[in-house]
């Protein structure tokens, strides 16, 4: 069904500042990214430069510095950083400690009893705080919040001077219950205020309301854990930005798609864990929206992991179960951007049953894949696309001198091409079959596993390598054609600068239908409007339109998974509560059950502010473009298809906005390779995406 | 026809996939947590012929490994005989009779033909762990069972749906006999939708690649799958591996249960030969054959994650018949404890036995239990009844690589246990402590993983709790030098007195009043290697992290008495 936001005056927002020239900056694993937009001048910059692992801003102002940009000119810096997503993966954690209820400390280590794999009986878990800085104090709620034990104050005070002892900068106070009542973990918070020596301290209740002690736990733990990193960074980087004339907020990407202030992001530190990947979806949503292809699959391929995720009707996906790695949730809402793979650098390999596999194993950036010359000799996906010309052979020289493309194809022969019985070249086109097809089951399960057909949407490429496989995965998934952004290597910056200013609310009811005032959801959804809309006026930032998206999570009596339920406004009534949820349970699962009654769970609204329009079609410069298609073109070369094809060359940027192009056909640019295979047909639309419309032949 | 093996890897991951959707959909629109949260299911494709394995769902519970393979061949046979009726397209049968090749009564399997040009081209199967199955106890797990008419509806292979629409008569049947049977046809619904989705996109890779393409291709990947398991098993140098693992007892007579294994590896197939086990048990610890035979690959499996789960992998794999003993249950046998603690106990014997041929694969001995506490009862603020289970884990073995995990999933699951939130808000009961066990992992080179301390105590109303755990004997086994796991323990206070039941992991219906306590602490892993071996920095950080003692540390690793003590202050 369709969602109709509500569209408000943005009265609140006109004073601010307008918005007109604006920097959106992404510091992804390897590289940091820049989109410099300039609406008044139509001039759009970009800037990649290397990521600077230890301290992030020296990338973030080298970039601007490559892009020129005049900081006192710019109205807004967006900023995606991957500060507190490195911090979790690699446990460089700040010392933090826990005090929860006496009995429960070992929670956040005992996790929900599972395991790493589903087969093989090791592996290992560390938990985010070791156990000698978990402490417990004597209080206890029952379920339904009343007291069971009141919390001993004194102890609560010694074991907060423990930690202070140990050398802990944050702190986390999980209290059992205290979704159902906080009053313990707040009165322990006003006595740690008095005692702490910082603000980093975070009550286990205050990102996540709900019940299940663990998720909870790990959720506040990590947003300790990481928020005095964040504090240090994000104030650091506004504080250089100012001394170079920047004179406005810097604003950063959450999770969830939308940007806060810098000086109140690192109260929610976990929810900017993922905001990478949700940078580069919200940027596809955007691009979908103007290009009026809102049903969209992303699938973004790097050289170490491939993203996917899934936009309906331009709104991603969102979930509020996330786990970043084995056992670390983070129950926040985000958006639901899922890694299936390894990417280009996944590894190939012939099993001992004599068949060819491609992944789960990877090469990583080093050694990486043969191709980068630094001693990988391990076919890899990157390979296979340099040896069967999809990729310009040429960019080889670029990366690497000490590995030239016989020696790929000697390494190709060995391993792959003597067992399988065939050549080198047909080696390597079998690789990327079985990539190809792996990773469209991937896909396919992304999709299947939210509701949805594959073949009702269309594929999103980006990434370095995503316009490289598009075709391919988008023919296996059935889905009709691939829509290849103009800056396919740089989605996440602009994601930064099409951002929406977005506040999440998810309010748990937990009532029978029948049992429901319906009074109840409607007082919820005008709090959660008020609230969200009162947490936009505070940024400072100008926006074109403040709307709301309200939806309901149901299930039937009994069920234990939810469903989310779109809703047309906030002012159901509980007979079309009862309708739109059959609808989508049978849209879901084809299955009908008049027999049983439904429930329902929670009410969630996030309240969005939109800002003004960017005009996408400056990412490529207009001036460059030419005015035919053949004087974009730039050569051929052969390219393997179902055998060597002499195929055409064109370069993106040089490409006239109307063109028209009938694979077999490459498209090069600085971040990418576009491969349409024989029997596509590529158009660029007014924004200057290419559009491949899928044939049937290949 | 010869296939070429790129076509042979892509008909493989289009199979499996249609079996990866089948268990997706069914978690999905499941009811039961059971089925829904802890994925205790499973979801495969089977030939027409013998019903031999072809493609199962990853995310299929690994004891299920292999199983569907025995119930889907039984039933072709009985068709074949006349003693069920024949198929037509749209019928879905319902089976759960453990002797035909099944596991315990709460495991119903549907099966369905799947037609090709009016021919039955392969079976569609899955299986559900359904909550409640009817029979003596809610939930079908009865410690002190002495016939399967106590465990609850045995149901033989019938036909459910009959083309495409429900039998509401046999529905009916059913719904009368188990327990809060309101809610099943929402399972049923969906372990039925599940095999139509299967359908749907088996369909479509037919009429993508050819039916006699995939018909070779599936022949193809068996043969391919033997060799590859071959080509495992031939890290094992020839000759015949012991061992012996126990089951504490079987509910009823207060005797452990004897399984006596040898493995003989021969040129790369191996021979399972469970002579001189245990005579079948009038408790509830049976084993029916599929089982037995399933836990055998399950635990090959955990050896080898990287050889797909078909019959093929299945073949260098010999398990001789164990008749006469409790590992081949015959009717009326009761066998509710089979696939929760009997498979566990048999998936261990094979590590054991095999620990020292393969010790950088296989680990000492996990926990291996599922820890099954049911506490019934009535809760008179709900004015309901009400039965509670906890799950719980144990600690895992220690391996060539590390520790042991601690808390793992027993072997053959792969769920989560429930939160303590959630268990308090649906039932009478207060935690007083979820903990690490400590002091539980067995010592060794790397320590085995450690188990969990918990503490239960019932509010209001009143209960009675029964236990199937297992490993309340003897703990889980150490490897290669090193030391078993603490064994598992349950106590219940009773007006404030300490009981242990006679079985020590093993008792039915305890009564319990309000302010009357359970506690139990599940096994630590078995360690790996010699403790004195270990890494005394790596014993002084275990004393400073409070999961030894300093004396424990002293007792079981040797450590010197004063390094501990500056650890641990």
């Amino acid at each position: 069904m369709n969602v109709s936001p509500s569209i408000a005056s943005a009265d609140e927002a006109s004073k601010a500042p307008e918005t007109s020239n604006v920097a959106g900056i992404d510091v992804g694993g390897t590289y940091t990214d820049l989109v410099l937009y300039d609406a008044q001048a139509k001039t759009v910059r970009l800037a990649k430069t290397p990521t600077t692992l230890d301290n992030q801003a020296f990338g973030v102002l080298k970039a601007l510095e490559i892009a020129e940009a005049d900081l006192s000119a710019l109205d807004l810096i967006v900023h995606g950083t991957t500060t507190t997503t490195n911090a979790v993966l690699e446990r460089t954690l700040c010392k933090t400690g826990l005090i929860t209820t006496e009995g429960f400390r070992d929670i956040l280590e005992l996790g929900r009893r599972t395991r790493p794999h589903a087969y093989g009986m090791k592996g290992e878990f560390r938990p985010v705080i070791p156990r000698d800085l978990r402490l417990e104090v004597p209080e206890r709620l029952y379920a339904d919040g009343t007291v069971y034990k009141g919390l001993d104050e004194d102890a609560f005070r010694a074991a907060l001077k423990e930690l202070l002892d140990k050398g802990c900068e944050a702190l986390v106070i999980h209290f059992l219950h205290s979704y159902a009542n906080p009053a313990h973990e707040l009165r322990a918070g006003e006595i740690a205020a008095e005692i702490w020596p910082n603000e980093n301290i975070t009550l286990g209740h205050s990102l996540l309301s709900e019940s299940r002690e663990f998720e909870r736990g790990v959720t506040a733990a990590i947003n300790a854990s990481v928020q005095p990193l964040l504090r240090r960074y994000v104030e650091r980087l506004a504080d250089q930005l100012a001394e170079k004339g920047y004179r406005h907020d810097v604003l950063v990407m959450n999770g969830n798609g939308g940007m806060v202030s810098a000086r109140r992001v690192a109260i929610e530190a976990a929810k900017t864990v993922m905001s990478g990947p949700a940078s580069g979806v919200m940027a596809a949503a955007y691009t979908g929206r103007r290009a009026n292809i809102p049903n969209l699959l992303t699938y973004d391929m790097g050289g170490t992991s491939t993203d996917v995720a899934l936009i309906r009707n331009a709104e991603p996906a969102v979930s509020n179960e996330i786990e970043i790695e084995y056992a670390m949730p983070i129950h926040v809402p985000m958006v639901d951007v899922r890694t299936v793979g390894a990417g280009g650098g996944s590894i190939a390999r012939i099993t001992e049953a004599g068949l060819l596999q491609v992944g789960p194993e990877s090469a990583g950036s080093t050694p990486g894949p043969i191709c980068y010359g630094r001693g990988g000799e391990a076919p890899t996906i990157s390979d296979a696309n340099l040896l069967l010309g999809r990729m310009n052979p040429e960019k080889l020289n670029s990366v690497s001198s000490t590995v030239s493309l016989a020696d790929i194809e000697a390494i190709f022969a060995e391993k792959l091409g003597k067992p399988l019985g065939v050549g080198a070249k047909e080696a390597a086109a079998a690789v990327l079959r079985i990539a190809n097809t792996r990773m469209a089951d991937a896909v396919r399960m992304v999709s299947v596993s939210l509701g949805e057909d594959p073949r009702d949407y269309a594929l999103f490429a980006f990434g370095g390598a995503g316009p490289l496989h598009a075709t391919a995965i988008a023919r296996e998934l059935g889905v009709p054609r691939v829509l290849v952004p103009s800056r396919p290597g740089i989605t996440n910056a602009l994601g930064c600068v099409v951002a929406d200013l977005r506040h999440d609310f998810v309010n748990t009811v937990n009532k029978p239908l029948a049992e429901l005032d319906i009074e109840v959801v409607h007082t919820l959804f005008d709090q959660q409007q008020a609230e969200g809309r009162g947490l936009i006026a505070k940024e400072n930032v100008k926006i074109e339109e403040l709307r709301e998206i309200w939806s309901v999570d149901m299930q039937f009596i009994g069920q234990t998974h939810l469903l989310r339920v779109p809703l047309p406004g906030p002012r159901p009534t509980l007979d079309e509560l009862q309708s739109l949820f059959e609808q989508a349970y049978f849209n879901r699962f084809h299955v009908e059950l008049p027999e049983i009654k439904a429930s329902l769970v929670n009410v969630n609204c996030s309240v969005i502010g939109r800002r003004s329009e960017i005009d996408l079609s400056l990412l490529i410069d207009p001036a460059g473009r030419k005015e035919k298609l053949e004087e974009a073109l730039t050569g051929s070369r052969q390219v393997w298809f179902d055998g060597p094809v002499e195929t055409p060359i064109y370069w993106r940027d040089h490409l006239p906005l109307s063109a028209e192009i009938h694979g077999p056909a490459i498209v090069e640019q600085m971040d990418t390779t576009i491969v349409i295979d024989p029997g596509d047909k590529a158009v660029q639309d007014a924004d200057g995406n290419i559009i491949i419309e899928l044939g049937v032949g290949a | 026809m010869t296939i070429d093996p790129i076509t042979l890897s892509v008909i493989q991951s289009g199979l499996q996939q249609v079996c990866d959707e089948m268990d997706l959909s069914f978690s999905r629109a499941a009811f039961s947590p059971v089925i829904a949260e802890a994925n205790d299911r499973s979801d495969g494709i089977y030939s027409a012929v013998d019903g031999s394995l072809i493609s199962q769902g990853a995310g299929g519970l690994p004891v299920f490994v292999g199983t569907m393979q025995y119930s889907t061949r039984t039933l072709i046979e009985m068709i074949r005989d006349g003693r069920v009726a024949a198929p037509e397209p749209g019928d879905i049968y319902i089976v759960n009779d453990p002797y035909l090749g099944g596991t315990h009564l709460m495991d119903v399997r549907f099966a369905m033909p799947f037609y090709r040009d009016g021919e039955i081209f392969c079976w569609l199967s899955n299986t559900g762990h359904w909550p409640d199955t009817g029979g003596a106890v809610p939930g079908g797990f009865s410690a002190s069972a002495t016939s399967v008419e106590q465990e609850g509806l045995r149901l033989p292979p019938v036909r459910l749906f009959k083309q495409g629409r429900m039998d509401n008569e046999i529905y009916s049947i059913i719904c009368s006999n188990i327990r809060v049977a309101e809610q099943r046809i929402g399972d049923v619904k969906a372990q039925a939708a599940a095999l139509l989705v299967g359908a749907e996109r088996l369909g479509r890779i037919l009429d993508r690649y050819g039916d006699d393409v995939v018909r070779e291709a599936i022949s193809e990947l068996r043969q391919r799958a033997a060799d590859q398991m071959r080509a495992n098993v031939r890290l094992i140098p020839n000759g015949t591996y012991r061992s012996t693992a126990y089951v504490d007892s079987d509910g009823v007579v207060n005797e452990p249960l004897e399984i006596k294994l040898a493995i003989t590896a021969k040129d790369g197939e191996l021979t399972f030969d469970f002579a001189g086990s245990s005579a079948p048990c009038r408790g509830p610890m049976n084993s029916v054959l599929a089982t037995t035979m399933s836990s055998v690959y399950l635990a090959m499996r955990h050896i080898f994650p990287d050889v797909p789960i078909s019959a093929g992998a299945f073949e260098p794999l010999t398990v001789i018949r164990p008749e006469g003993t409790f590992l081949d249950a015959q009717y009326p046998r009761p066998v509710s404890g089979c696939a929760a603690e009997v498979s566990q106990r048999i998936a261990e014997a094979v590590f054991a036995a095999l620990v020292e041929a393969l010790p950088d694969r296989v680990t000492a001995a996990p926990a291996g239990s599922s820890g099954n506490f049911a506490l019934g009862g009535y809760d008179p603020s709900h004015k309901r009844g009400f039965v509670m289970y906890q799950i719980s884990g144990g600690g895992y073995g220690g391996n060539s690589d590390h520790d042991g995990l601690s808390n793992g999933c027993s072997t053959i699951g792969i769920s989560k246990a429930p939160p303590v939130e959630i268990m308090e808000q649906q039932f009478p009961v207060l935690y007083h402590r979820y903990a690490l066990r400590e002091g539980s992992g067995g010592a060794g080179r790397h320590r085995g993983g450690f188990g969990l301390d918990y503490e239960i105590e019932l509010l209001r109303g009143y209960a009675t709790a029964s236990f199937v755990m297992d490993h309340g004997r003897f703990g889980p086994q150490g490897a290669l030098g090193g030391k078993d796991g603490k064994p598992n323990s349950v106590t219940v206070w009773q007006d404030g007195k300490a009981i242990v039941p006679e079985h020590l992991s093993k008792a039915q219906d305890i009564p319990l009043h309000p302010g009357d306590r359970v506690r139990v602490g599940t096994p630590g892993g078995g360690g790996y290697g010699k403790p004195e071996d270990r890494d005394p920095a790596l014993v002084a950080e275990d004393v400073r992290l409070g999961r030894y003692t300093a004396e424990e540390a002293r007792d079981l690793f040797g450590a010197a008495q004063s390094d501990m003590q500056k650890a641990s202050a």
